[in-house]
């Protein structure tokens, strides 16, 4: 008894250190990247470029808060590029061409993303496909419809209505800031505080036991995969008003991103453990590092290497020092 | 035992699975406070009577009272709603959730805004829980921060926040220390003071006879016999769960022993040994005891070379080595059957003739090509050998009964033909029966030479089963002891620290 009471002793100190570098170790990653960019580049740390990134992030983070919800179920959402094509072109195309509206076109929009999320869910549940291949599959219907619905051809003319929710500023704060902010409140409140919350993290952490105490995971399940396919299709609207008009083969490849901010923040593959918050910080060192990058001229193919390689990094890290327990 | 008192009453229950009558007209009652204990072989049927007592299994006949009324159980919220609760013997805790998230978890105390949790009630109600059972843990720790055994306990903490009157505890004991059960039992007895009923069941007889009031025995499906514990004995039991006689627990045959095999001089491995010095003949049975965290495990690891040594030495026949991994200690003739054969042991999802051949694959292959006509020659060797029940060799390991995946686990390591053989908890969650035959198996080697460890927690075994004993506490060797010499009150003195050397 004595001689381990003196070794938690002797250990405390650096157990500490270890578990602060453990609980903050992507804000430790954030702020190194930061002092980075800031000496190798003085146009980095400047008002304007930091809105700027905020402006740039803010799609990703929103679509990987709506993956967080997903992976703390254990599962992942590979559908959510082509869901933010999809819906971009869905909500201009309604707009304009079929003549609804801005705002009925930017909902019917969001309801097509939850109905993708919907599809997944069910697959998922009732069709008891792995989440993977489920989401791989809708990946690609998603993307093959959005080129069935534009002809392959960008849809533009969207009014200033829609133009103002992605280049507007409110009190000096571009709008998808501001939305992703709303969006972020709202998930850290559902998930920490609400018994629905909980239940996402007792699904992931097992599904069988939360099932036995009574939690209807399927709901659960099917829940948190419409709200992945939502919060897409809300990155696609964001996206279509940024750019002023729908491109078909928007957003390839981005549910990579989408997937590794939340990596990034300590969200496990396999459920259970993370939150919203981890996600967003993953999301602004993954546009940082862009950023910066580009700041200092780093040529784009380098930059996707240097992703690869801090991505490598802040998992090694996280994985140290959870071992060190 | 009048009808009045009876507080469940299971009657003629049946219940049949493709190829197996798992039940079959089962008649089973428990008080209210009493200790009613549930023994029988594995595939006796308890598991299956438990289920269905919990709703997670539908009988294909029979009734069930509970309180003197006729109740229909669907389903497991509808058991929790009528008082019945069950602890699995695998814990139903998700390890990332605090302590006070699982013992609350589906129930949580809402606040007036809809969907809100009160965090703060759940938190207090747990403590106040936890408290009253006297644990040493905090409501909102971790449940992965905790040991087994405080586990186990937040399991009987969660069975109380249900107002449980029937608690059903599935092999509670299986992964606790002699300290720790005793900590469980006084537990149960005072939850028996407060009039709750507690079905217990266990392949550890011992504790059948400390703990229980009444015992009821099942075997193959059928009810063979309901009888206060007191007019029953250990022999009379294991008679009524095998259907025949056995004499004794732990038959003996002396071996002749040979020459030192394997050799430790003050071994530390840094971390949990603190000066380890043990020899191990051939021909022997080395029984290990000591509670959990004494070391024993991480003695074994290191001889096996998962850890390293820091300091001291370890000599294998005669030459000094330093094993830096399990690949050199296996080729030194060491063969390991950890502690989790589930999850450390085997390959679950694969054959039983691949877990017997996967550590010998030079044996069954020509050319670098894995031959089938080997592998089954080999494998079926072995499956023979060792008395494995398995319906074929290609059957996956996950289906066997725990017994068997021992056997199949030993089985794979004397492919390799090993001189020294390391077993940690070889019989946990095993049946008598098999358990016996696992006794048989390792004395079995002993005779034909080989130098055989075992640890274990279970006292009645390692004196039964050894040929010595060494008893570690806080990773020093605190007792050695001969077979002859030892007693379960001298080993519990070594293991709890005080210095014993009989031998």
């Amino acid at each position: 008894m004595q001689a381990s009471a003196k070794t938690t002793s002797a250990r405390s100190t650096s157990s500490i250190l270890l578990d602060l570098a453990r609980r903050y170790s992507v804000l430790l990653i954030l702020l190194a990247i930061g002092l980075i960019f800031t000496i190798g580049s003085d146009r980095f740390l400047t008002p304007d470029n930091l809105m700027n990134i905020a402006l740039q992030t803010s799609i990703i983070a929103i679509i990987a808060i709506g993956m967080t919800f997903v992976m703390l179920t254990a599962g992942i959402d590979l559908s959510v590029g082509s869901v933010v094509a999809l819906c971009g072109a869905l909500a201009a195309g309604l707009a304009v061409q079929q003549e609804l509206g801005t705002y009925l076109g930017i909902v019917l929009a969001l309801v097509a993303g939850a109905v993708v999320g919907l599809v997944n869910g069910l697959l998922i549940v009732k069709g008891k496909m792995p989440p993977f291949v489920a989401t791989l599959s809708t990946l690609a219907v998603a993307r093959g419809l959005t080129l069935v619905y534009t002809e392959g051809r960008p849809i533009s003319g969207i009014d200033e209505r829609f133009i103002f929710l992605g280049s507007g500023q409110i009190l000096g704060i571009a709008a998808p800031v501001i939305i992703l902010a709303i969006v972020f409140v709202i998930a850290y409140i559902v998930l920490r505080s609400t018994r629905y919350g909980n239940y996402v993290y007792a699904t992931g952490g097992n599904e069988e036991i939360s099932r036995l105490a009574g939690i209807r995971t399927s709901v659960i399940t099917l829940s948190v995969y419409i709200i992945s396919g939502f919060l897409a299709a809300l990155g696609g609207v964001l996206l279509t008003a940024r750019l002023w008009s729908a491109q078909p083969n928007a957003a390839v490849g981005l549910e990579l991103d989408a997937i590794a901010a939340p990596v990034l923040g300590g969200v496990s593959l396999f459920g259970g453990v993370g939150g919203v918050t981890g996600a967003v910080v993953g999301a602004f060192i993954l546009g940082i590092l862009s950023n910066g990058l580009n700041l200092m001229g780093v040529p784009s193919f380098w930059q996707q290497v240097i992703k690869g390689v801090v991505l490598i990094l802040a998992v090694m890290l996280d994985v140290l020092t959870k071992r060190r327990r | 035992m009048t009808e009045t008192n009876s507080f469940l009453r299971m009657e003629g229950i049946s219940k049949s699975f493709p190829g197996v009558q798992a039940l079959q007209e089962v008649n089973f009652e428990v008080s209210k406070g009493e200790v009613h204990a549930l023994v029988g072989e594995n595939g006796a049927g308890k598991s299956t009577l438990m289920k269905v007592l919990t709703g997670a299994q539908k009988p294909d006949e029979g009734q069930i009272f509970l309180r003197g009324e006729e109740v229909d159980i669907n389903s497991p919220s509808d058991s929790q709603e009528l008082g019945i609760s069950m602890i699995h013997q695998e814990l139903s805790l998700i390890p990332y959730l605090t302590v006070g998230k699982n013992v609350y978890l589906g129930r949580e105390p809402r606040r007036s805004i809809p969907g809100f949790v009160d965090w703060k009630t759940l938190y207090l109600q747990t403590q106040e829980l936890l408290d009253q059972l006297n644990l040493d843990v905090k409501a909102r720790a971790d449940v992965s921060d905790l040991s087994i055994a405080q586990q186990q306990m937040v399991e009987v903490a969660k069975a109380l926040s249900l107002d449980a009157d029937l608690i059903a505890m599935d092999e509670p004991t299986s992964s606790l220390t002699d300290k720790e059960t005793e900590i469980l039992f006084e537990v149960m007895r005072r939850l028996r003071e407060q009039g709750v009923a507690i079905i217990f069941i266990t392949h550890r007889l011992e504790e059948v006879f400390e703990v229980s009031d009444r015992i009821t025995i099942l075997r193959d499906g059928r009810h063979i016999a309901t009888a206060p514990t007191a007019e029953l004995s250990q022999n009379k039991v294991v008679q009524l769960m095998v259907g025949r006689e056995m004499d004794n627990m732990y038959p003996f045959s002396e071996t002749e022993q040979r020459g030192v095999v394997l050799q430790t001089t003050d071994l530390h491995d840094g971390h949990e040994l603190h000066g380890v010095s043990l020899e191990l003949h051939g021909g022997e049975i080395l029984g290990v005891a000591g509670l959990i965290g004494a070391g024993r495990t991480a003695l074994a690891e290191t001889l096996f070379g998962l850890r390293q040594a820091t300091a001291g030495e370890i000599k294998i026949a005669g030459e000094a080595l330093k094993l830096r991994s399990p690949k050199q200690a296996i080729k030194q003739g060491l063969g390991f059957v950890p502690e989790d054969r589930k999850l450390q042991g085997l390959f679950l999802n694969m054959a039983v003739r691949e877990n017997i051949t996967i550590s010998s694959t030079s044996l069954v292959s020509n050319f670098g090509f894995l031959s089938s006509v080997k592998a089954n020659a080999l494998a079926g060797d072995h499956v023979e050998k060792l008395d494995i029940r398995t319906p074929g060799l290609r059957q996956r390991v996950r289906n066997l009964s725990g017994g068997n995946q021992q056997k199949v686990v030993i089985a794979r390591w004397l492919t390799l033909k090993p001189q020294v053989l390391i077993l940690d908890e070889p019989t946990r969650g095993v049946d008598v029966g098999a358990k016996a035959e696992i006794h048989g198996l390792m004395r079995q080697l002993a005779q034909e030479g080989v130098a055989v460890l075992m640890i274990s927690s279970e006292l009645p075994e390692v004196i039964g089963v050894s040929d010595r004993i060494i008893v570690m506490h806080e990773g020093r060797v605190t007792g050695r002891f001969h077979r002859n010499d030892a007693s379960q009150d001298a080993i519990m003195h070594a293991a709890t620290g005080g210095e014993n050397n009989a031998s």
